[in-house]
């Protein structure tokens, strides 16, 4: 069985980024970049499942700049066997990227779709759910346990009251959450060996797929910077000025 | 124009996140109408049509629709968007299932977790873990949206609006809903709560939550926790506060034993007021509270309970 696992290049969860003067966007030049924690928890799975022997084929594919190349050799040292860049310099919305992925499971077949529920950067939670929907496949989004059998993924996802168990017939898409596993870390060995894996290169127009952006991005603001910073000493003091100050106990 | 608003529910009742995604929905212009998708829903519906403001309630009644699955909620709901300008779901873990996959079936953009209505095409919304707000226009014919509950004050209730039944589509078929587990709790919901007490790695074991609620039983407190103390197993996922947990922004949120990662303060740094009790006094958890209380949380928080006697 083939699996394929859309990654994203995006700044590491550790940067604090800091907006633009000019109100433009976000500055990303000389910051830190990183695959999509989310996304890495979905190589690492794929890897989990080809391991047991559930998987035969893992393909990564990743959408963007030429840049994107680096990520799709981290996630060819955690396992992947070979990857797909679909490189356009152009800002890519969800839907766009949906859109080329589909393209890509056209071309792929891919029986399971396995990616990061959100990125950490546009935090839009969107792209799983797109591409399920574009493919007329099932969604099993937020999970927390996989389990591949009989034709079926039966997955346990992370829902607001608890957990919810959904059984989807594949072909599906999945979204991965928090605790379905902990990423490893790329070997040495491993990394030499990922840059010799096959990498290809395609262009949006060649997959036919129209990834012109629909959302326009008037201004990107600072959010307005908490007072904090207080302090007090005890108990019986904080106790009074929740009372007395803020109000906000009885 | 009118705009439909998909309600979250669990069939007998209404769940609270529906009555702020009113009030986003409201601010648009236009007629709201609202839609319970469910089996054995008369109660939600019944609900929904009570909130002020609803014009009109579309009930649609199905043995499929008994698990929400987005596959279903999400044909439905694209089988009678024709005659409306905007679908509004709220960003929760339902909303944020079902609306991309009503969007892509639209082929429209979605406009995720917004927190501000600019206009009827323009909404503010928090990126990179709420550290930048971007105002942002959608182009598409239709919008498609999901609201940050905590941005939005729940619409009051007085309404009196029809409700109306609607076909739901035949069941997609290939994915079940075969059960769930559900955290079971006589305490509020986190997300709407007054108060909110959170619990991260500082309480070195799930056990030590028992010290949190007895706090919390004084408070009539909601009980959160950081992603360190989940991942730990201290406490079940849906406690999760933060970028990819849940969103909350109660009067008083008292955080304990959490240091402040920057994930941690995207779900909670809108709160009215913070307190952070932790024995580093470095902890960036401080920078964002109104009242921090420097040391040993194993002796304050018995204190503290106390205290409140």
């Amino acid at each position: 069985m083939k699996l394929l696992v859309p990654v994203k290049r995006v700044v590491d969860f550790n940067v604090k980024v800091r907006v633009k003067t000019d109100g433009s966007g976000v500055d990303t030049a000389n910051v830190k970049m990183s695959m999509n924690p989310f996304d890495e928890i979905a190589v690492e799975e794929a890897v989990r499942l080809k391991e047991k022997g559930v998987a035969t084929e893992l393909v990564a594919v990743s959408c963007g700049i030429a840049a994107c190349q680096e990520t799709l050799r981290t996630a060819l040292a955690i396992g992947i066997d070979r990857a797909i860049l679909v490189e356009t310099d152009a800002e890519l919305q969800p839907l766009a990227v949906a859109k080329l992925l589909k393209a890509i499971v056209d071309k792929e077949a891919p029986q399971l779709v396995i990616l990061g529920k959100q990125a950490i950067d546009d935090d839009s939670n969107q792209t799983g759910q797109m591409l399920a929907a574009l493919l007329g496949w099932p969604q099993a989004t937020f999970a927390s346990k996989v389990d591949i059998a009989d034709g079926k993924a039966t997955v346990k996802r992370e829902i607001d009251g608890g957990l919810e168990t959904v059984a989807v017939t594949l072909p599906a898409v999945v979204t991965t959450d928090l605790r379905l596993n902990e990423p490893r870390y790329a070997t040495l060995p491993n990394i030499m060996k990922a840059k010799k894996k096959p990498l290809d290169v395609v262009k949006p127009d060649a997959l036919g797929v129209d990834v012109s952006p629909r959302l326009t991005t008037l201004k990107v603001v600072e959010p307005p910077k908490r007072k904090g910073g207080g302090k007090v000493a005890d108990v019986k003091e904080l106790v009074a000025k929740l009372r007395g100050e803020a109000k906000v106990i009885s | 124009m009118s705009i439909l608003v998909v309600a979250e529910h669990d069939h007998a009742a209404l769940k609270s996140a529906t009555a702020h995604a009113v009030t986003a929905a409201a601010k648009l212009g236009g007629d709201v109408h609202v839609l319970v998708a469910g089996h054995n829903a008369r109660g939600a519906a019944d609900a929904a049509a009570k909130i002020a403001g609803v014009a009109k309630v579309l009930h649609a009644d199905a043995a499929q629709l008994a698990g929400q699955t987005a596959e279903n909620v999400a044909a439905l709901v694209v089988g009678i968007a024709a005659p409306y300008s905007h679908i509004v779901l709220p960003a929760t873990g339902y909303g944020k299932n079902v609306a991309p996959r009503v969007a892509a079936l639209l082929d429209v953009a979605q406009v995720s977790d917004i927190i501000a209505v600019e206009s009827s095409d323009t909404f503010v919304r928090p990126i990179y873990a709420g550290n930048a707000f971007a105002t942002v226009q959608s182009k598409d014919a239709k919008k498609v949206i999901t609201v940050r509950t905590t941005a939005f004050d729940s619409a009051a209730a007085g309404g009196q609006a029809s409700v109306e039944s609607v076909a739901a589509p035949a069941d997609f078929g290939r994915a079940q809903v075969l059960g769930q587990e559900l955290t079971k709790s006589d305490r509020p919901e986190l997300t709407s709560a007054r108060i909110v007490i959170s619990g991260g790695r500082g309480l070195q074991k799930g056990e030590n939550f028992k010290m949190l609620e007895a706090l919390a039983d004084k408070l009539n407190a909601a009980i959160g926790a950081s992603r360190a103390a989940v991942d730990a197993g201290f406490v079940p996922n849906d406690y999760q506060v933060g970028q990819t947990g849940k969103i909350v922004a109660p009067d008083l949120y008292i955080a304990i034993g959490i240091s402040g990662a920057i994930q941690h303060l995207a779900g909670m740094k809108d709160s009215k007021v913070i307190v952070a009790i932790n024995k580093d006094p470095e902890a960036p958890i401080f920078q964002i509270a109104d009242y921090g209380l420097i040391g040993d949380l194993f002796e304050i928080v018995p204190a503290l309970t106390a205290e409140l006697g």
